[in-house]
């Protein structure tokens, strides 16, 4: 299944368990999204479940905190990661602190879900990796799936979580197909996950950036390294068990992100790696991301987007130390 | 005359044929031809219920003094005071049915005092305790929203509940005494924020049942309402889709009986409605601001002189209140302002892992790791150094 069917199968499986789950958005509704994602929700669930909110992002977050307070569950759709921008006051003043303001009293079990990353050519403002913004924020949780089975399960655990999540979706692995097993449950929405296995360097990273790390992991094995990559899916909270223990066995790791570098995700694990397992670290934990740029027009991209060979300069980096 | 001139008269006046005004400045009943329509209403008010008005305002007048007080003393933060804004609150707040839900800014003292708030909760979060201090939802808060002090934010949160009241079918199902409504209270300032506007085009898309009620007291701090609007903040409704009336906001009754109205045909499924209440801040905007240095004392004075309060009193008068029931007023407010002091005072400080508290609804390893290590931290220097 396709990993945009993935999370539309995710969201009806939620609106069938609850009707206190809605979604509201910007084109949503009848034309099921720019990307799809919701596509046939609202012919199934009516346009009192799935709302084609007004033209403002600022509104909508507003205004699902206010049916937050209400007793529903909203899941928002940001049509793209550059137009969040308008509702950040409202994410960061209001939706992440509204549980503390409230001494507890009140959850916020809100769901935004941003359209992320490059890959796909788009003009400007269509192209951009804001996580660090939102995992900077206390009082958000911020995930981002990988593969279609994880887009299906997460969206699911997103919005039974009781706190607000921003829920980042690698736009780039939208037609990107894979098994969907709906009869078990993918692992804690928190938790990181090993998909390879190997000996030598450790690789991380989040969103459409493991499916390069893998094609970097596969083109080294053809040169004799054998390296361990790991989906972080969770940006915050950060799950470092798996990341340690595999750091401790392979002594090297390089993080991978399509984000400007300067204070992001990448520089958190990887001082935090260099603060736990310092002993272990034959070399310093390597960063390959994006420049401190702002994303570049889409035909300088392909220059922009770390790749698998630029993993396997950090790799080969990390191993002449 | 240049256009530029043409338009640079002050926005609002007391003399606009639309403002809705049932006393006038001394007190006499002498409606406006834009109240008419409200005097049914105002015909079903009581003495009693005047009273009541009058107490409301003259309390929490002296609480608000002695918060101010408080502040100066080196007990709070900071203190917005409500002074000269009690009618519009009082009036707007007792039109509000128990089931009701209010928003406020940070201003309105005087409305969650109604609802049931005690006071020495806004005490708390003034005083750096809390960043909100009450439980909306616990019923002896009267559905009261917590203050919000970023302006306009709780314009759509108080829309995005009004969406909620809609979709679950709380509102227009023609029984009174069960459908729901939604107040949302606002400033001049705060009318210039994008949320504002967004707030207003979300509620007339999905009709909420909810009333904008914008405390226009003519300064957003030192900023006067002629920068915010060249037109008069009511005319915006229109532009929504809602009716939108200006009241005299010194005239509890008048306030009382518009937001009645506008709440009852809201609640009944007629969607929102929005009141401009025409006031005034007699105090500064803050403990921290000098009004002096931006406005003339003859503009003070001359809002001085259509003191909500006294205004009510002089009517009051009029309709033979007893020297006791004002001497009642006078000893339970100078109770209350007594009672706010001891309290304050008693008001313990913060554990240090209160910090932590909350941050999420559900457990956050990241959180818990930072509270365990700053209790160890702390630990290592009890009994540590000897
Ligand atoms: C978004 C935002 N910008 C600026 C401020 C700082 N500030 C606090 S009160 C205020 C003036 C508000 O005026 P108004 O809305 O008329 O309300 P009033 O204080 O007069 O009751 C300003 C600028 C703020 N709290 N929030």
């Amino acid at each position: 299944m396709p990993f945009s069917r993935a999370i539309n199968a995710g969201l009806r499986a939620a609106m069938t368990a609850s009707d206190r789950v809605l979604l509201m958005g910007e084109d949503i509704g009848k034309l099921g999204g720019v990307f799809r994602v919701t596509e046939g929700l609202q012919a199934e669930f009516g346009d009192r479940r799935v709302l084609d909110t007004p033209l403002a992002e600022s509104g909508i977050v507003g205004t699902a905190i206010g049916l937050a307070m209400a007793g529903f569950r909203p899941v928002i759709e940001i049509q793209f990661d550059g137009f969040v921008f308008p509702a950040f006051d409202q994410i960061t003043t209001q939706l992440a602190k509204m549980t503390n303001r409230h001494e507890g009293a009140l959850s916020m079990p809100v769901v935004i879900r941003i359209p992320y990353g490059g890959h796909i050519g788009a003009v400007e403002h269509h192209q951009e990796s804001p996580e660090a913004y939102f995992t900077h924020t206390a009082g958000l949780r911020v995930v981002s799936p990988s593969t279609p089975n994880d887009g299906y399960w997460m969206i699911q655990d997103a919005i039974a979580s009781n706190d607000p999540v921003i829920f980042l979706e690698p736009k780039a692995k939208y037609w990107m197909k894979g098994e969907v097993d709906t009869a078990a449950r993918a692992i804690d929405l928190h938790a990181s996950r090993v998909v390879r296995r190997g000996t030598d360097v450790t690789l991380v990273g989040h969103g459409a950036m493991v499916t390069t790390l893998l094609q970097a992991a596969a083109l080294a094995e053809s040169e004799g390294t054998s390296c361990e990559v790991i989906d972080l899916r969770s940006l915050s909270p950060v799950d470092y068990a798996p990341i340690l223990d595999s750091v401790r066995r392979t002594g090297r790791m390089v993080y991978a992100q399509e984000a400007p570098g300067f204070t992001s995700v990448g520089s958190e694990v990887a001082a935090t790696v260099m603060e736990r397992a310092f002993y272990a670290l034959e070399a310093p934990v390597l960063r390959v991301s994006g420049f401190d740029v702002p994303f570049p027009p889409a035909k300088l991209e392909g220059a922009y987007l770390p790749d698998a060979d630029r993993i396997l300069e950090a790799v080969d980096r990390a191993l002449a130390y | 005359m240049t256009p530029l001139e043409d338009t640079a008269s002050t926005p609002v006046t007391a003399a606009d044929p639309a403002l809705v005004r049932v006393l006038d400045a001394d007190g006499a009943f002498a409606p406006t031809p834009a109240a008419e329509p409200y005097l049914d209403l105002v015909a079903s008010l009581s003495d009693a219920d005047f009273e009541i008005f009058y107490r409301d305002m003259a309390v929490i007048r002296a609480f608000d003094q002695q918060a101010t007080n408080l502040q100066r003393q080196g007990q709070l933060a900071l203190w917005p005071p409500s002074y000269g804004q009690e009618a519009a609150q009082v009036g707007s707040v007792h039109a509000a049915r128990t089931q009701d839900h209010l928003f406020p800014s940070y201003r309105e003292h005087v409305v969650t005092r109604v609802r049931g708030v005690d006071p020495i909760d806004i005490i708390r979060l003034m005083r750096g305790l809390t960043h909100g201090g009450w439980n909306p939802f616990d019923p002896k808060n009267g559905n009261t929203h917590i203050y919000t002090l970023v302006l306009g934010a709780q314009t759509l949160h108080g829309t995005g509940f009004g969406m909620g009241l809609v979709f679950d079918g709380r509102c227009g199902t023609g029984d009174p005494e069960r459908d729901e409504a939604v107040i949302v209270y606002y400033g001049d300032g705060a009318s210039s924020q994008g949320d504002v506007h967004e707030a207003m085009v979300f509620a007339n898309s999905y009709q909420t049942p909810e009333v904008f009620f914008l405390q226009n007291n003519q300064w957003a701090i030192s900023v006067p309402v002629a920068t915010q609007s060249r037109s008069p903040l009511h005319r915006r409704g229109a532009g929504y889709g809602m009716p939108s009336i200006p009241i005299d906001g010194n005239d509890v009754i008048a306030s009382w009986a518009v937001t009645r109205r506008a709440l009852d045909e809201a609640r009944a499924g007629h969607g929102p409605r929005a009141i401009e209440a025409l006031t005034y801040r007699l105090g500064a905007h803050t403990t921290s601001d000098d009004p002096t240095k931006y406005r003339t004392g003859d503009e003070e004075e001359s809002w001085r002189r259509r003191d909500p309060i006294a205004r009510m009193k002089t009517f009051l008068l009029g309709r033979g209140a007893s020297e006791a029931f004002f001497a009642d007023v006078e000893a339970e407010a100078a109770a209350v302002a007594d009672d706010v002091r001891t309290r304050t005072n008693a008001l313990g400080g913060l554990e240090r892992g209160d910090m932590f508290a909350h941050v999420y609804s559900e457990p956050h390893p990241l959180v818990d790791e930072q509270r365990r290590w700053l209790d160890d931290y702390e630990a290592s220097f009890e009994g540590g150094a000897s």
